[in-house]
């Protein structure tokens, strides 16, 4: 089995979030770029189950849409156990485009996967947009992937509970919160070993872009906090039912 | 030129969010001047389908087919595209829930359509087409343009309201053409939550964080909730420790909600935690440290141990319900 | 000159910050309380490859820079100097003699398991009458042929319990003085030694430190690394290498101390505004900020010494002296910043402080520092 896993490159999760003087564009200066966290899960999902699987999984691939910058996070993501890494040199515009680049480098894989967001723009597309493109099945909020004989065993969230789901390959699996419990920190062997394994970097493709980002806003600031004392917290819920109404 | 929304349900009743939905799409038709449609997947009763007229929805497309069910995300997709494509629909809405976000990048393949996901409110202009979200997490809103002749939304719940409308509903049989080897998702268990209110659409949300220090003492959290009618949540430490599951860690990395109202108790507030619950419209905070980022956040705030503000809360609370 | 770091010493700079800042802050506070040793983070610090970060993947290590040290060093230190000092001795005073001097059959025997952290190493030169002057070492290892007879005590032995493999000091040949010294390789489980309780110290209270008594212990002949009377040249070195180490310690001490300083000035309030824009506070962290980079930029230039061959040890001195002692000032100002809060424990300050204490005065106190720097300006 082969499986792909897609790599977005976002600014650190604790960045203060600044826009250029028009508010047209996010401004980059300062910030430090990380994995996608929901990606770096997908990764360490992906690793874990090549450790306990080591006879069905042959390799574990990364690709990610993006400038020569981003490969610092694509050698991480080798550090942390993929076999190669795929960066499709191009601007990662909109989820349409993005897709449009991964599906021409996502052929011949068994089982793909995608974060459900990116920590950035939150777009929440470029997996099924993939799977689509590619005809392939999907299942999204994917919280847990195992192998069983000759099918996936699959935990998905829905609205309204949870599922259990066999899934055969090919598939494409959109993963959120729980699919691995935290991501996985790059032993020293890895970081050395991820100087040896393959970063290919592809030209892009044309493609399209549907949608731009036209502009952006910061959330108005707060009015300050009404404080009221600990023993009169019942207060509280009287002005939440009488001033603001919300009960 | 039509909009098309789909509205979900489970175990045949609509969810509460597929009325918000109707609401927006009646607002949004009317806005641009053109007709409003719904698409109804799985078996749903004539009478639970009519519901969708109190919303404004003129007319619905059913297709019975039992195999939505499963929620394969291509089958639905399929479904969806074909609807579109029979109403001339041209923007099409769905939920910014746990389906919504699975059916609509697919569904903006097939139409061809660009997407925007976690759509808040009215379109700021519907030429161009541009709409507000959530980006960074919640820590901003960006405007997005969608510049393709058919556009696909997803809109975040809670984010536009249930807006009542009298409107007598014609119902229209539609066979998306889909068989049996379109659904090739096997389900082998469902768990479904009972009796509890769904994160995504809770108007009120009660949260816990550290400051409850241990699993075990959610009791009086639960008990404020249930008496509210409100969903549970948590911040990510907690979830980490597994005193919650997953599903109720909302913030950066879990859940982004925007509800009414939002008790924070026992929550520091961590920027990855603000981002996921900034658009709630009120929030309450607890805290026993007075520094707590939390409070910069918080309308209404108190310095105070959380196991002695609970069981006020929940006498304050009684205490209205009985008035 | 290049000030950049590279791609791959960024990455273990930010593998150890996460672990840190993720997993040992959880349970910091308890066990420096409890001084309960971190036996399950040394496993996990081992998996990750900190325990024999310099040492030659051919022996099981890391294979990695003095200056990756440095910074991970720096980070883990930040968080609980507890666990970097376990690091640190296993890596620069036990791993980096064995492998620089050791024979191969020794290396194969002790290195391996060391730079994979399967076990780790104490390093026992202080005794009870012999701190800071290492030359006169009461403990004897008295030839008898084909194995030394090793008699006496050994003091504030860091990883002392903890430790499967003690690289030890002692006097083969008295009337040589220094040059009478040996080390040896020496099996903790080997009948004879005993340990002290253990000790209840100000700081740094989960490392395992006791002392070690040796009563006619047989050590063969083939565990004494170097020629006969190579101890204390040995030792010297390998202490050379150590102020590394603890000079990043005590830098990760001061630059923990300086984030957390900052994070709570910017949060706090005092007469109606934050107190980062109080000048008195605002200059204290400039102060504070200066120094760390201070302390950092020495502990740079001696690894990249070490790394390019060259001498190290006027170097090393310089940011061993420097660091400890300005992490003692940034850290004391780091709770007065905090004001009432840094005085609990909560905050993590208190704690800093009472750990940069120890920086000033083990492998090497300030003083000693400064005769090694003075006698090189001198000579």
């Amino acid at each position: 089995m082969k499986i792909l896993v897609l790599i977005g490159n976002v600014p650190d999760t604790t960045t203060k979030i600044k826009f250029n003087a028009d508010k047209t564009a996010f401004d980059a200066s300062g910030v430090q770029w990380i994995i996608n966290p929901w990606d770096e899960l997908a990764l360490t999902r992906a690793v874990e189950l090549k450790e306990a699987h080591a006879d069905k999984i042959e390799s574990i691939v990364v690709a990610n849409v993006g400038r020569a910058e981003t490969e610092a996070t694509l050698r991480k993501a080798l550090a942390v156990g993929a076999d190669e890494a795929i960066r499709i040199d191009a601007d990662a515009k909109d989820a349409w485009y993005v897709a449009s680049q991964l599906a021409k480098v996502a052929a011949g894989f068994d089982l793909i996967l995608a974060g459900i967001e990116a920590s950035d723009y939150n777009g929440s597309a470029v997996g099924g947009m993939l799977a689509e493109m590619l005809d392939m099945k999907s299942v999204s909020a994917v919280s847990g992937i195992e192998l069983a004989d000759g099918a996936l065993k699959i935990s998905r969230e829905i609205d309204g509970g949870s599922q259990t789901l066999s899934m055969q390959t090919p598939l494409l699996a959109v993963v959120q919160k729980g699919i691995a419990k935290e991501p996985r920190i790059p032993a020293m062997r890895g970081i050395m070993m991820a100087r040896k394994k393959p970063l290919n970097v592809v030209a892009a493709a044309d493609a399209e872009e549907h949608t731009a980002f036209v502009g952006f806003e910061l959330p108005a600031p707060k009015a300050a906090c009404k404080m009221i004392a600990e023993d009169q917290a019942g207060e509280l819920i009287n002005l939440l039912h009488n001033e603001a109404k919300v009960l | 030129m039509s909009v098309l929304v789909y509205t979900e349900n489970w175990d045949g009743k609509f969810k509460k969010v597929s009325f918000e939905l109707a609401s927006y799409a009646v607002a949004l038709a009317e806005s641009m001047q053109l007709p409003v449609a719904a698409l109804s997947l799985g078996s749903v009763e004539a009478s639970e389908l009519e519901k969708l007229g109190a919303y404004g929805i003129s007319k619905i497309y059913t297709d019975t087919n039992e195999g939505f069910n499963s929620l394969d995300n291509q089958a639905i997709a399929k479904a969806v595209s074909a609807a579109a494509v029979k109403a001339g629909a041209t923007v099409v809405i769905l939920a910014h829930n746990n389906l919504g976000k699975a059916v609509a990048p697919r569904l903006a393949v097939r139409l061809k359509a660009g997407l925007a996901a976690g759509v808040q409110g009215l379109p700021v202009t519907t030429s161009p087409f541009v709409v507000k979200k959530l980006v960074f997490t919640g820590k901003a809103f960006g405007h997005v343009s969608i510049n393709s002749t058919v556009k696909v939304l997803t809109l975040a719940p809670n984010s536009f309201g249930l807006v009542e409308k009298a409107t007598a509903a014609s119902i229209e049989t539609f066979d998306a053409g889909l068989v049996s080897a379109d659904f090739a998702t096997t389900i082998e268990s469902t768990n479904k939550v009972t009796g509890k209110i769904l994160l995504q659409d809770a108007e009120i949300v009660v949260s816990g964080g550290r400051g409850l220090k241990s699993g075990e003492n959610w009791g009086q959290l639960e008990e404020l909730a249930a008496l509210l009618g409100a969903g549970t949540a948590c911040s990510r430490p907690v979830s980490d420790e597994g005193w919650r599951p997953h599903g109720e860690h909302v913030g950066q990395t879990g859940k982004i909600i925007a509800p009414n109202l939002y008790f924070a108790l026992g929550i520091s507030g961590a920027i990855q935690h603000l981002g996921g619950v900034s658009s709630s419209k009120v929030i309450v905070a607890v805290n026993k440290d007075p520094e707590a980022p939390i409070f910069e956040a918080a309308d209404y705030g108190i310095v105070g141990d959380v196991f002695k503000v609970l069981p006020q809360f929940i006498e304050a609370v009684k205490t209205i319900k009985s008035a | 000159m290049n000030f950049e770091l590279t791609e791959e010493q960024l990455m273990i700079q930010q593998a150890a910050r996460d672990y840190a800042q993720r997993e040992l802050i959880k349970d910091v506070t308890e066990r420096d309380t409890k001084a309960e040793f971190p036996t399950e983070h040394v496993r996990n610090l081992a998996e990750l490859g900190f325990m024999g970060i310099m040492v030659d993947p051919k022996y099981d290590g890391s294979g990695m820079d003095t200056i990756s040290y440095v910074l991970a060093m720096e980070e883990l230190s930040k968080v609980d100097a507890s666990a970097s000092v376990i690091v640190s001795v296993n890596n620069s005073l036990v791993c980096y003699g064995i492998e620089k001097y050791g024979t191969e059959a020794q290396k194969e025997k002790f290195l391996k398991p060391l730079a994979r952290g399967e076990k780790i190493g104490a390093f026992l030169l202080s005794e009870p009458e012999a701190g800071s002057d290492a030359t006169s070492q009461r403990t004897t290892a008295e030839d008898k042929g084909d194995y030394y007879l090793v008699n006496g005590t050994k003091n504030w032995i860091t990883n002392a319990n903890s430790a499967s493999t003690y690289v030890l000091i002692a006097q083969t040949h008295p009337e040589k003085k220094h040059k009478g010294i040996n080390a040896l390789l020496v099996d903790k489980n080997t009948p004879g030694i005993s340990l002290g309780p253990h000790e209840d110290k100000m700081g740094m209270r989960s490392s395992d430190t006791h002392s070690v008594m040796f009563t006619d212990v047989k050590v063969p002949k083939e565990n004494r690394i170097g020629e006969d009377g190579f101890g204390f040249k040995f030792a010297m070195k390998v202490l050379e290498g150590g102020r590394i180490g603890i000079a990043a310690q005590a830098l990760g001490l001061a630059a923990g101390a300086l984030e957390r300083a900052t994070a709570y000035a910017k949060e706090r309030k005092a007469f109606g505004t934050v107190i980062a824009n109080h000048q008195a506070i605002a200059f204290k962290l400039a102060d504070m900020a200066v120094k760390v980079e201070n302390a950092r930029n020495l502990c740079l230039k001696a690894a990249w010494l070490k790394d390019q061959g060259k001498p190290f040890g006027v170097a090393s001195a310089m940011a061993k002296q420097y660091a400890a002692d300005i992490a003692m000032e940034v850290t004391t100002e780091a709770v007065q910043i905090h004001g009432g809060y840094g005085y609990v424990k909560e905050y993590h300050v208190e704690r800093l402080m009472r750990e940069a204490k120890l920086t000033q005065i083990y492998e090497g106190t300030s003083e000693i520092q400064k005769i090694v720097i003075s006698r090189d300006l001198l000579k």
